[in-house]
């Protein structure tokens, strides 16, 4: 397949990308919101009429109300989230929550997924247990308890957890803390009882939790596919988020980068266009090249996802790294240009360089997956 | 199964037949490769067998017309080609600036009886061809370039000197910027091809830093060009005056080239490697070390899929004209933080210049070589120069 989209991922990224700039942009978003101190940190209509144009069931499958599309498709929305930092659910609920329950019960679909196709529901996701992404070591604990599990421990950055009418938690049903095995996912309701979230702003405006759980009581059906089995579930969902995350990173790159060059076209010092000043040129032209690589190895190791590829795992990380390098770049060239207004809040510039740090953290940052990158390769 | 497919099923087989054994084993040194030329010489019987089977098939140049000694392959028959002799670890049978520069600018300005002529020389490496582009004092501003040709009617009389001419102690013929108007400076250059065996051309090797001599300078003095090399022949490519526009073209695919586009060694990972090589001597990599090959895999493994998408784009006509400057200054400035990495690595091991261990002195005289990189086919920087004018549009001269 050619690393470049196809006729109607052309046409779905043109819809995407004008729905974005029109009604996802910062002014009617993230700036609405933030100025609001609004407690969920995002707008539920615009998720309403991102689910009437099918974004947010990409991922669904057909049989479950949505366009059973793949990974190519989820970033090309997310891309064009990320060049409008439009704040939205659509990574922890339409990616990770909608990954995860692809491998859950009927029944658990029948529940949830409808209410995410219609864009009623906002899921989340509970995996970090400390401020560093490490999936490897799970301690929550969910023991039988009847017919079903008591769930203990306590999760952080749990993205809109607030927010969340679902969160899909990642606890331990046996074995030690750092075993593969052992790992169960639960499809967690809102209104589970022992349930409690510390609700927290990040610097990016978005809204997060440390949410603990004091023996929820959870039937055995809230369990999203094997008891004990779940590292697979987890593996997929964390693929799933990570290469989203890379292609919302590739937008922000990408939104840095054009604000920045724009800018150099039209602010003048010393009589001169700043553009014109080869310091300047020399460095956009090393940011435009960035981004070019960024985005190639996203849209391939996208396909490697959507094509079931062995490398695709380790292709997500080194997109994942490479992506948080890149969009890191392009926004603190972005300030930098920008000069002493690239540091007003009243310029769009420095909430590209919030984002891109709340992003990059998201699931792992470039440090974790280059690493991830050495320990697959054997070094 | 689709035609591809049987052509695969095809090209494998043809493979097996006729890729001899020796012919599967990676390039190690110069006398690996073979370029053709008047005095060309084969290594060993498996070079001459590989090299006449493919000349045979049209597969020193698969892509190029039949007519022109080519084997006429679409591009996904030349891909398949590509992955199948990948597949077997073939060795090029001809390595060739005939075929990776003028070959392309002649199927895009040369006459017919040009493209008759010298095309199937090239595709038979029955000529090798060296670049006469660079002068003493024209490096990166290539056409303030001095070397000039007076029209004497039937021929031209050119005198000048050439730099960085990459072996042409070994070639045969040189395709060559002349300035042909001394009033206009794009408009005045033409793009010559001259027989290296007429009277008043010389070369003389360069000895690099990393003792190796692959480039030369070379002298030209009185040489009388003919304007004709017979009927439809003429010494220019394109019109005179206008080989600027084949001397862009060119460079175009220069840059693509030295961009390492469509993977081999600059896109591959290397901390495994390196890990184990470390290893046999009984050594590790030191933490912030292993680190710094990891970020580097990272962009490796990036500029890969990047070099992928760029052929897949080149191929469906999306890519933008001035996109292989970008590959070429992402590439080789990869390249050059590849082999200082090696350096590292392979710590003073790889400082030993002539043991035979090092085979010569192969990765240190490598890692020199790499800083060319950035030099040759365009510097880096201007590189950077024509991806913020032309693609970022930024302003200014």
């Amino acid at each position: 397949m050619p690393l470049y989209h196809d006729e109607d991922q052309a046409m779905l990224a043109d819809t995407a990308s004008s729905f974005m700039a029109e009604e996802g942009n910062i002014a009617k978003q993230l700036r609405h919101w933030r100025d609001r101190d609004c407690k969920d940190g995002f707008g539920h209509d615009l998720w309403k009429q991102m689910a009437e144009l099918g974004f947010n069931g990409i991922l669904v499958d057909e049989a479950d109300g949505g366009l059973g599309m793949g990974h190519v498709e989820a970033g090309i929305v997310l891309e064009e989230i990320g060049r409008n930092l439009t704040p939205s659910p659509f990574l922890t609920s339409s990616v990770l929550a909608a990954t995860a329950l692809k491998h859950g019960s009927d029944d658990l679909k029948g529940r949830y997924l409808p209410g995410l196709v219609a864009g009623d529901s906002v899921f989340a996701v509970a995996i970090d247990e400390t401020a560093k992404h490490r999936p490897e070591r799970i301690t929550t604990r969910a023991e039988k308890s009847g017919n079903g599990f008591r769930l203990t421990g306590s999760k952080s950055f749990v993205v809109y957890g607030g927010s969340a009418d679902m969160i899909v938690v990642a606890a331990r049903t046996s074995g030690a803390d750092n075993e593969t095995d052992g790992i169960t996912l639960f499809a967690v309701p809102k209104d589970a009882k022992g349930m409690s979230h510390d609700a927290v702003r990040l610097v990016d405006s978005s809204m997060a939790t440390h949410t603990k759980f004091d023996g929820v009581e959870l039937d055995g059906d809230a369990v999203i596919g094997e008891v004990d089995g779940g590292r697979e579930v987890l593996d997929a969902m964390l693929r799933a988020g990570r290469i989203g995350a890379a292609a919302e990173g590739v937008g922000v790159a990408r939104g840095a980068m054009d604000r920045t060059v724009d800018y150099l076209k039209q602010r003048k010092q010393f009589g001169k266009l700043i553009g014109e000043f080869q310091a300047l040129q020399h460095r956009a032209a090393h940011l435009y090249s960035e981004v070019e690589i960024a985005r190639a190895v996203t849209i391939k190791t996208q396909q490697l996802l959507d094509a079931g590829a062995e490398s695709a795992d380790m292709m997500t990380s080194v997109a994942k790294a490479k992506v948080a390098k890149t969009a890191r770049l392009a926004v603190q060239e972005g300030v930098q240009m920008h000069g002493g207004i690239g540091m007003t809040d009243e310029y769009d510039i420095g909430l590209f360089m919030k984002r891109d740090r709340a992003l990059a953290e998201f699931l792992g940052d470039a440090y974790y997956h280059a690493n991830r990158v050495a320990e697959l390769s054997g070094y | 199964m689709s035609d591809l497919e049987q052509f695969r099923m095809e090209t494998r087989a043809w493979l097996e037949a006729n890729c001899p054994a020796e012919m599967r084993e990676p390039v190690r040194d110069e006398d690996d490769v073979y370029w053709g030329g008047r005095n060309a010489t084969f290594k060993n019987d498996a070079q001459k067998a590989w090299f006449d089977a493919c000349v045979e098939k049209g597969y020193t140049v698969p892509a190029w017309p039949k007519a022109y000694g080519g084997a006429g392959l679409s591009a996904p028959e030349a891909k398949v080609l590509r992955e199948e002799m990948a597949r077997i670890n073939a060795r090029p049978p001809l390595s060739s600036f005939g075929i990776w520069m003028l070959g392309p600018a002649l199927l895009h300005f040369g006459t017919e009886g040009q493209k008759q002529r010298f095309l199937n020389e090239i595709a038979r490496g029955e000529i090798r061809w060296c670049q006469g582009y660079s002068e003493p004092g024209s490096g990166s501003d290539l056409v303030s370039l001095q070397t000039y040709g007076e029209d004497k009617g039937d021929h031209w009389v050119v005198n000048g000197q050439k730099v960085w001419t990459s072996y042409a102690d070994h070639c045969d013929w040189i395709f060559c910027l002349v300035r042909t108007d001394k009033q206009n400076k794009y408009q005045g250059i033409t793009f010559m091809l001259i027989d290296m065996e007429t009277q008043g051309v010389s070369t003389k090797p360069i000895k690099l830093i990393s003792g190796n001599s692959p480039f030369c300078e070379t002298f030209l003095e009185d040489v009388k060009v003919p304007k004709s090399y017979g009927d439809d022949i003429p010494a220019q490519v394109g019109e005179v005056n206008r080989g600027w526009d084949v001397a862009k073209y060119l460079l175009g695919h220069e840059r693509e080239m030295i961009s390492g586009a469509g993977g081999g060694d600059r896109t591959a990972a290397i901390g495994a490697a390196m890990k184990r090589h470390a290893a046999q001597n009984g050594d590790e990599l030191d933490p912030v070390l292993r680190a710094e090959l990891a970020m580097f895999d990272v962009d490796a493994l990036a500029y890969g899929c990047m070099g992928e998408k760029f052929l897949d784009e080149i191929k469906a006509g999306k890519t933008h004209p001035a996109q292989p400057n970008m590959m070429k200054y992402a590439g080789t400035e990869l390249n050059k933080r590849r082999h200082e990495l090696m350096m590292a690595a392979g710590g003073s091991r790889s400082l030993e210049w002539e043991s035979e261990e090092t085979g010569g002195g192969k990765p240190a005289r490598n890692w020199l070589r790499t800083k060319a990189n950035s030099i040759e086919g365009g510097t880096s920087e201007i590189m950077l120069n024509v991806v913020s004018k032309r693609i970022l549009e930024l302003p200014g001269g």
